[in-house]
Order: structure tokens, then sequence, then C-alpha cells
């Protein structure tokens, strides 16, 4: 057994540390304040290499593995979660091209995407259905040499700027999950219409909005797979992507320990810095505990992908684990701060902010706890 | 063309230091190593000199200790094409350093045009090197460089000097030149760099290779101390107007006298 | 007792201070300095009553402006002719530059940027801090002779009451030698107020300068002293200054070697930007304000009167 990371992983993280501490915490907070989408932040990021990790090296990406998106994810998330989220936006779109796509689909879709600067965007939710994803009513039609796609779909992160979508919907709303298949849509295409952004909470630098899908026509060969395919494919998707939305938790969860030492060190009160309370003491203990933890479980998710073993279960542990840690510690941080905690001039209320969103988005974490409890009880 | 840039490795910025139990160094063990800072300017002016001259070879040397070789492959990463590390102990002194480096670009074969370097290792801040090697070579230097420009075989260079006045020497390579902050935005290591730099070549040389003994130790180190904890402020009242001129020029006085500042 | 020489930065006939707590510190040794130029007879006996014994005016062709190899190579040779133990510097632009290159020319090695140093029966031993500062160590020397020590300016200071030398100025004709690299121009600072993460002075206005005219005291002490201006969070959130002039977390992190705080209460997010600077200085009229907590001098009054009278003791001090 190896907890280690490689040397190349130590030089990846690194590299996404730095890129984080320079390119990304200067401008969080302007960002957040202003709900700009991060373009700049992001291109830099791709030119790095730093987004995309899921591509693999035939079609033009790094070849990285699974451990290493989550190590460099974790480290873009220390920076901004919110900005992460859009950067990770690429990857849980670009997945099921990966895992359900064929060769030729590979090829067309995931090639740009390592030639220039792409976006790209994951259309799963529908007004009506959030956690419930088999209940999907976007509907696609056969229309002979092509597919109609008509339908509503919701929360849909990079919606604004995508280059590329991948749409899930059924080809009959009576055959449930196995209607459900997966196509990829040009968002530039006729019939498409796109909501206002969304104000958020947090992850305000995040482009969401709502996507209308009004008899747009998508070509046959788009298709991931054939009819029916797609719950299929969004289940492996989940399998993948889980672990990368729960090291964006950790990401945020080690910023808020840290900053939270930083500050308990320097801030005096009762004539001694906070950090010599026993109070605060325990809540820096707890933090460390479960971003710890948590980053085992995580690694472990990831790890077990790599190795090409189930990992269902773990990776809804890491999920759900790391966001609602991330959401404890970040809150214990405000704490720890006190009236500073709560100003905007300081760094942790926005990470207060940012957690909320991953314990709620990618599945929640009551559904992550479902879906433990049906692998526990199999 | 062949380029060196001479790279130290340091602790970070961030790192805490503690002297080790019998002063003679710092403790090593739990220190995260970093590239010099402003090395890294060094190694990105010869890569845009590289860009400008593709046939141009970067060669990064390094004398340090072989804990960890994370300047080296940072530098390979950013676009380096081959490195050499002369193993050494961490605490080795300028006159030392410069004489390995002197051996190591001798040893690897190469003639420099144009050799690189930080202005100083934030570690001894001793700001030393690159003359010592320029003088060992019998190369004209500039130190503190903030401006460079390549035409044939001149360099036109910028050196900054105290209150940010600039001194512009023109010089023909070979030289040695140390970069200061400002003379460029070091790139980032890419990804793609990063997997590149395993297989670029690495020689390896001990400093018997270079032809260097504990009899070229010019400067000795010892009792390593933390500097004293500052002692509380002084309060001075001056509410009342009548006082005030005495007690401002009070002040002022100290901070010529005992604060030395001024 | 050691046979030092100092070598004596001079610009426009002036010979800079750091040659002056050099010289006085050397008291008990034998020094003499060498500069490259002239000086006036004033600064010579400046010099003597410092404790200068010779002092070598190094003249020849090309050394009116300082290059690297010009000045190491005229050095060196004079040098060579006498017998020294030790040769001081300053740590300054040129000293940094020179020095390394003129110990090389000896084999010689070189303790730099010392902060302080005693002589033990002729034995140097000097301080100095690395690490940017974070530790202090004992330097010492070995190896070929002489030895080569720069200083930090500013670190000794002057000595109170020195012990003269004879101040004997003689003209040496000196020999620049093969100069490779030369200045072909000086550009001079296009502003003479650097900026706040860079400024060895800084002065601070908080939310009690009231306005933004107000500022017009804490620009005129910045005057004096050359300092660059900067303002708490406070007061540019109320207008009084930009943001670029902001120092704390969010705005600007310094590290000057003199901080004056006036009007500043001191915010932590304030304290974090410039607790690093080696001196602070805070006037504020409420004598429990936390900035006082972290002042190295710390006046209680109105920043309105007490600022000017401190324009002009600077002002005197100065000799402005």
């Amino acid at each position: 057994m190896d907890f280690s990371l490689s040397t190349e992983q130590r030089e990846i993280q690194e590299l996404a540390l730095k890129f984080a501490r320079n390119e990304i915490i200067p401008h969080a907070q302007d960002y957040d304040e202003k709900g700009k989408f991060p373009e700049e932040i992001f291109k830099k990021a791709w030119e790095l290499g730093l987004v995309n990790t899921c591509i693999p090296a035939e079609y033009g990406g790094t070849g990285f593995s699974a451990v290493d998106g989550v190590v460099i994810s974790e480290a873009l998330a220390y920076g901004c979660m919110g900005m992460n989220t859009s950067f990770m936006a690429n990857d849980l779109a670009l997945l099921p091209i990966v895992i359900g796509g064929s060769e030729e689909q590979k090829k067309k879709f995931l090639t740009p995407f390592t030639a220039g600067f792409r976006v790209a965007s994951f259309c799963l939710t529908e007004p009506g259905n959030g956690s419930d994803a088999g209940g999907i009513k976007t509907q696609i039609k056969d229309g002979g040499d092509h597919w109609i796609l008509n339908g509503e779909k919701m929360w849909i992160t990079n919606a604004g700027y995508a280059d590329l979508f991948v749409v899930y919907g059924t080809v009959d709303v009576n055959l449930k999950h196995k209607g459900i298949s997966a196509i990829v849509v040009d968002p530039k295409a006729p019939g498409i219409e796109l909501g206002k952004k969304e104000d958020k909470m947090g992850h305000r630098s995040s482009d969401t909005r709502g996507v209308r899908f009004n008899n747009v026509k998508v070509p046959k060969e788009n298709m991931l797979g054939k009819p029916g395919d797609g719950w299929a494919i969004a289940m492996n998707t989940l399998d993948h992507s889980r672990p990368l939305v729960a090291s964006s938790a950790l990401g945020g969860a080690q910023r808020a320990l840290d900053l939270s030492v930083k500050y308990a060190k320097e801030r005096n009160q009762f004539g001694v810095p906070i950090a010599k309370h026993q109070a605060v003491q325990f809540m820096i203990a707890e933090m460390g505990m479960k971003v710890e933890a948590a980053r085992l479980l995580v690694y472990k998710a990831a790890w077990m992908c790599d190795q090409g073993q189930k990992n269902t279960e773990i990776a809804s542990y890491a999920k759900a684990f790391a966001s609602d840690s991330c959401m404890q510690i970040t809150t214990d941080a405000v704490q720890i701060y006190g009236g500073y905690g709560y100003s905007r001039e300081y760094p942790v209320e926005k990470l207060m902010r940012d957690a909320k969103l991953i314990q709620i988005y990618e599945g929640t974490s009551q559904i992550q706890r479902l879906v433990m409890a049906r692998e526990l009880l199999k | 063309m062949n380029i060196f840039v001479c790279v130290k490795q340091v602790p970070d910025t961030e790192t805490k230091i503690t002297p080790t139990s019998d002063g003679s160094f710092i403790e090593t063990a739990s220190i995260k190593w970093i590239m010099n800072p402003y090395d890294e300017f060094a190694v990105e002016q010869a890569l845009l000199v590289k860009q400008a001259n593709p046939a141009a070879n970067v060669t990064v040397v390094r004398v340090g200790s072989t804990k960890d070789t994370e300047a080296l492959r940072t530098a390979m990463a950013m676009g380096a094409d081959d490195a050499i590390l002369v193993e050494a102990p961490d605490n080795l002194d300028s006159y030392s350093i410069a004489k390995a480096l002197k051996g190591a670009i001798g040893k690897s074969g190469k003639t420099p045009d144009l050799i690189l370097t930080g202005k100083q290792a934030i570690d001894d801040d001793a700001l030393q090197v690159p003359q010592i090697l320029a003088e060992m070579l019998k190369l004209p230097s500039v130190s503190v460089i903030v401006g460079f420009e390549l035409q044939g075989n001149t360099a036109k260079v910028k050196r900054e000097v105290e209150g940010g006045a600039l001194e512009v020497y023109e010089l023909a390579t070979p030289c040695v030149l140390a970069a200061n902050k400002g003379l460029n935005t070091p790139r980032y290591a890419s990804l793609p760099g990063i997997m590149k730099a395993k297989k670029k070549p690495l020689t390896q040389l001990s400093l018997a290779d270079v032809g260097v003994s504990d009899a070229d130790r010019r400067v000795k180190y010892s009792g390593f101390k933390l500097p004293p904890e500052k002692p509380p402020g002084k309060k001075f009242d001056a509410t009342d107007a009548a006082k005030q001129r005495e007690v401002v020029a009070q002040v002022v006085g100290l901070l010529r006298t005992e604060a030395k500042v001024i | 007792m050691a046979n030092v020489l100092v070598f004596a930065e001079s610009h426009d006939g002036h010979v800079k201070p750091v040659t002056l707590e050099i010289l006085g510190k050397l008291a008990g040794q034998t020094a003499d300095v060498a500069l490259i130029g002239d000086i006036s007879a004033d600064e010579v006996a400046k010099l003597a009553k410092n404790g200068a014994q010779n002092v070598h005016k190094l003249k020849g062709a090309n050394l009116d402006k300082y290059s690297p190899e010009g000045y190491a190579n005229a050095l060196a040779e004079f040098i060579k002719s006498k017998n020294y133990d030790y040769v001081f510097g300053g740590a300054t632009s040129m000293g940094k530059d020179l020095l390394p290159r003129l110990a090389t020319k000896f084999d010689a090695g070189l303790a730099s940027d010392v902060v302080n140093f005693t002589f033990d029966g002729g034995a140097f031993a000097g301080t100095r801090p690395l690490f940017a500062g974070k530790c202090l160590a004992k330097v010492e020397l070995t190896g070929p002779k002489p030895h080569f020590v720069s200083i930090r300016p500013n670190a000794l200071g002057m000595t109170a009451s020195p012990t003269a030398g004879s101040g004997t100025a003689t003209d040496v004709n000196a020999n620049a030698g093969d100069i490779r690299a030369t200045i072909k121009e000086i550009i001079k600072a296009a502003s003479t107020k650097v900026d706040l993460t860079e400024a060895n002075i800084i002065v601070t206005g908080g939310r009690a300068m009231k306005n933004a005219e107000n500022f017009k005291i804490l620009n005129e002490l910045a005057d004096v002293i050359g300092a660059t201006v900067g303002a708490s969070r406070a007061a540019v959130d109320s207008g009084f200054a930009p943001h670029a002039m902001q120092v704390g977390q969010t705005g600007k992190t310094v590290a000057p070697s003199l901080y004056i705080a006036c009007g500043v209460s001191g915010a932590i997010q304030h304290l974090a930007g410039m607790r690093t600077s080696k001196v602070i200085v805070a006037i504020n009229s409420d004598p429990d304000a936390p900035i006082f907590t972290k002042a190295d001098y710390g006046i209680v009054g109105d920043l309105f009167q007490i600022v000017p009278v401190l324009t002009e003791e600077f002002k005197k001090l100065l000799g402005k």
C-alpha cells in the first residue's frame, strides 16, 4: 500500500496550485462579486493543460489518470470552487463521449478541445427533474435523416459560452430509464434558446442558465451509442465524475483550513492568539481530520476508476463526505474569523457560499446516501 | 548557440526557518524546495532567446543536494533542453558554488555563448555567484538586469540601481547576466512540458568531478539563530500642544539613532 | 590589529555615508580609504574624522563612470601594491556588483551584506541575516587574503565620537584595463515615487484624514523623507484615496523599513498588510487604537497638529 503521489503527480499538483495562487486567488473575489465568467483564466488553464483532463492521449489529451484529474481539480478548487465548476463542467460534458462515444465520435468531438480552447456543457437536469434523472422529459424524436430535439433543461453550467452540448433526452418517455439517450448538440443550432444567467448564492462566476430546445435538428451520427444507451452512459459517467466533483469540495475545504490556521495564529484576543484557545483548537482539529478523511475517500474513488474497479459506493462516500465536510469546515472558518469572517473583505464567507452548492449539484448529499444504502443493502 | 542557466533550489518563501539545535545550519528535513524565484526570470530569458534562435540549446545547471530535483525539473518542464546537477551540500559558499558551476559548464563540452542567473538566491542572499563565475571564466557580466535585447552577439541590457535608475550596458557575448524581477514574466511549466521533462537528459556530477574540494571554501557560517523578538514599542503622549514639538523631535531622533531607518 | 582598506563609493565628489559607518566601526584597526575619482578636502576631512589614515584617490582613463571590470581592475592593481588583510565596502548597488568580482581576482572570499562585526586578535567575525532576515548567522572568512566584507548601509550606524585618523590624501595612477561591459546611458528613474510594494518609506493615512484634500499634509511629509503615500481601507472606502493606494490584505502588502501610520486605527486586515515593516510609527488621537500594539514608536495626539511638526523636524534632520 502506498499513499504517496508520484513525482509527476507532485509536479502536476505544484503547477496547479501555483496557477491557483497566482492566477485564480487574486481575482476570485472580483469575479464572484461581478458574477463574471472567468473566460481568460479558463483559457490560461487550458493552455497549460489543466482542463479537459479526461481526454485520452489518442485524441490529443495529456493522458491523465483519474487520480491525476482529481489532484488537478482539487488544486484549482483551492483557488476558487466557483471557477473550478466552470472548468470541471468541460470534463463532465466530455466524459459521456469518452465513455460512450464511438471512435469516430471521439475523434470528431474530443480533438477540437485539445486543438483549441473550447467550452462544453452537460445538459441533464430539467425544471421538473433534478434528482430524479430517470424522469427526463426532453424528447429525442426520429426525424428520418436526423433527430429532432424538444424540451427544456435547467442549471446548465457554461451554457452561455458552450461550443458543445451533451444532452440527455428520451426517445420514449414511457420507456423510463430504457428510453434515455445522449446526443451531442451544437449550441449554435437553430431552435436553441438560452435563458438568462442565474443569479446564484455562490459559484457566481460560473455561467448557469436554462436551455430550451425547440425542434432542434441534430445529425443522426451525434447519438452516443444507440437509443436507450443514455442511462448506462450517465451512470458510468457518474462513477468518474463524482470523485472529480468531490475533489472540488476537498480543495475548498483545504483552503478554509489553511486560512483558519493562519488567522488563528495572527488574531489576538484576551492577550493571546486565538489559536491558544481550546475552543478554536477543537474546530481546527475537526477541520484537519475531515479534510484528510475526505482526501483519502476522493483519492481512493479515483484510484478505483484507474484500476477498472466498480467504485459506485466509494464515489458516493467521497462526494457526500467531501461536500458535507466542506460545508462544515467553511462554516467553522467563518466562525473562527468572527465578524471579519462575515465580511466580504475576507475570503471565508465566499468559501461558505460556494461550499453549499457542492452538497447539491451532481447528486445531492441525500441522493448519495440512497446510492450508498442501495449498494450496501444489495 | 549554447545558453547556460544557473539555478538554485531554495526553501519556499512561506517556509518557517528553524536553526538546527547546534546552530550549524537550518533544519532542512521538512522544507519545501522551490526554484529560486530570481532564477525563473533567467530561465524565461533563456527560453525567449531560444524562441528567437531555435537552434539554441538551453542547459540548466544546479549545484546542491539531490534530495529533490525540483528546480531542474521545473526548468526542463518550462522548456530547457537538458540539465546538469552537481551534488553538493545545501550550505556551500558562493565561491565553491561558482567554481562548481564553472567546472560543470566545462564538463558539458559546450562553449557558453550566454550564461544567465538570478541576481541572488533568496536563501543566503549573498549576491555573489554571477560575478564570481564571470571573473573565473574571464567574462564580462552585468547584474540586476531588468531589460535584455540580443542583436547578433551584442547584448543590450538594463541594470537597475538604487532609486530605480537604469544603467544601460552594451556588451558582446559570451557574458554572464544576472536577472532581476521585472526582466520578463516567467512562463508556467505546462502539463505536457512536465511529461516531456521526464525524458530530457539530466547529468549528475560530484563536486570532485568538477574539481571542488573543502579547500575552496572561503566563507564559513555558524551560529544560526532566530533574530531577537521585537521589543514592545514606545508610546509618547502628545495630546498637550505645548509638548508636541519636543515629543516629535524625540521620535525623529530615535528613528535615526535607535531605529536607524532615516 | 588588522590592516584594512575601505572602498568608498563616491558620487559627484561625495562619499556614501556607509563608508563613514564602516570607518567608525573599524576603530582599533588601521584603516585606509580608496576611492575612484576625486573628492573635496572637506570630504577627506570627514573620512579622517571617522578614522581614515590614508585616502587613496585612484585616477586614470576610462574610470569616469562605473564599470564592473574597470573598477575591479583598477582596485585590484592598487590592492596588490599594498598589504591589506581586509577590504571593506558598502553593500550598495555598486558594492554588490563590484566586490565579488574584485575578491575573485585574489581568489579570496567575501562576506556580504554584513550588519555587524568584531575583530578578535585581528580576525574578522561578522553577523548577517539569511533567508530574508528569518535568521541570523555568524560569518567568518578563510582562504587567501585579503578578505573582503560588504556592509549593509544604515546597519552599523554612525559612531558618536570616532577616533580620528591622519587622513593623508594621495593620488594614485590607476589602470582600468580591458573593459567589455560599459555603461552607454543612464536612464533616470521616471518617478521619484516608488511603488508602495517597493517603497523604503511609506506614509499612510486612515479614516481620520477626514477628506482627500487633507492628504496634502502626508504628501508634504512624504516629499521630505522620500516616501510613498498609502491609505487604509477605511480611507479608500470613504473615497479619500484610490484603491491603488490601499495598504492591507485586500490592497497591497508592504514591507518598508519605515512605516508611518497617520490616523489609522489598525484593523486586522491593515495590520496583515504592513506588519513586516521594519519600523512602525503610529500617530493617533485614540491611545487605545490597535495600531499602537504594532508600533515601535507611538505618538498619541491630533495628526493634523503632529504631522506638520514631524515634517519640519525631518527637514531639520535631513538638512533640507
